[in-house]
């Protein structure tokens, strides 16, 4: 096992944005098996060591992997765009326009007649916003061009609004209805 | 973390929450946004003919110190000229809120915010 690889390489699996979760998550199992503590109990500190890291460095990949938001961002970080930590940013005023009336509907779900249907309509449009970008990402993460991967991150930075609201509606959807 | 006084005066006390009418040529609108936190700030400015600031709203969507910056801003540029609006430096703000080093990127986006509001009430009237 090598720890400078990438994710997808230490987990054996191909580069892509469309990954397979299920063959995510056996690879993760059949590499946990052979990192499982007990096998190294007659090994030495060092090796003991070393399977510590290696644990540590899979639950990294796999929750990165797994999640569609920071697969994408991770795929991008690979090309060296790195949109993990990057706060100013341009966006186009339409699409900061639309956020703002997400953000208001939201607001307003507490006075709503039906905070209910409100919700859920929201999260209907969170749904497809964000398959949307996903499949916009998808197409240009592929054509893997300095102008397409540009594109690619421009979804990306869309997805992380559409990942708040998402968050935000479940919080929302917590306080009303669970207790 | 725990947020200065100043911060939460603002957030508990926004000054200045509200819109204006964008179609309306005197009001220039600035909207902007920060992917790594979600946040989305509206700031808006009624400009006089004489080019002074009368008036000025926001709205955010963000944390404490994204609302504090922007509260802020809309009440230090009334009375201002545009040029001294658009002169707004962050670092005033992060000071005045005595932000975190982790919270200096909501003023930063809080001066974007106010420039974007100027340079769109300057391309109205050029369109005039």
């Amino acid at each position: 096992m090598d720890i400078t690889q990438n994710y997808f390489e230490f987990l054996a699996l191909p580069v892509t944005y469309q990954l397979d979760l299920q063959s995510l998550s056996e690879r993760s199992r059949e590499l946990q098996k052979t990192l499982h503590p007990d096998r190294f109990s007659h090994l030495s500190d060092l090796e003991r060591r070393l399977s510590v890291q290696y644990t540590a460095y899979l639950n990294e990949a796999v929750t990165t992997l797994k999640n569609p938001l920071t697969r994408a961002q991770y795929l991008l970080k690979l090309e060296g765009i790195d949109t993990f930590s990057e706060s100013q940013v341009h966006l186009e005023p339409m699409f900061l326009m639309q956020q703002m009336e997400l953000r208001e509907g939201l607001e307003a779900v507490h006075d709503a007649a039906d905070p209910e249907a409100e919700l859920s309509a929201l999260q209907a449009t969170v749904d497809s916003e964000m398959n949307s970008l996903r499949s916009q990402f998808d197409s240009f993460y592929r054509q893997s061009t300095p102008t397409s991967l540009e594109a690619a991150a421009v979804c990306v930075r869309k997805m992380q609004f559409i990942d708040k609201l998402g968050r935000e509606i479940e919080a929302l959807e917590d306080q009303l209805f669970d207790d | 973390m725990a947020y200065s006084e100043q911060v939460i005066d603002h957030y508990e006390n926004p000054r200045n929450v509200g819109k204006m009418n964008d179609s309306d040529e005197n009001v220039g609108t600035g909207m902007v946004g920060a992917p790594a936190c979600g946040d989305v700030m509206r700031l808006q400015i009624k400009v006089s003919d004489e080019g002074i600031i009368e008036d000025a709203k926001f709205k955010t969507y963000g944390c404490g110190s994204a609302i504090a910056s922007s509260s802020l801003v809309t009440e230090w540029v009334k009375g201002m000229s545009l040029d001294e609006a658009q002169d707004l430096k962050n670092t005033k703000i992060a000071e005045e809120l005595a932000l975190p080093p982790v919270k200096i990127h909501c003023s930063v986006l809080a001066e974007d915010a106010i420039k974007a509001a100027v340079a769109d009430y300057k391309e109205k009237q050029t369109k005039k």
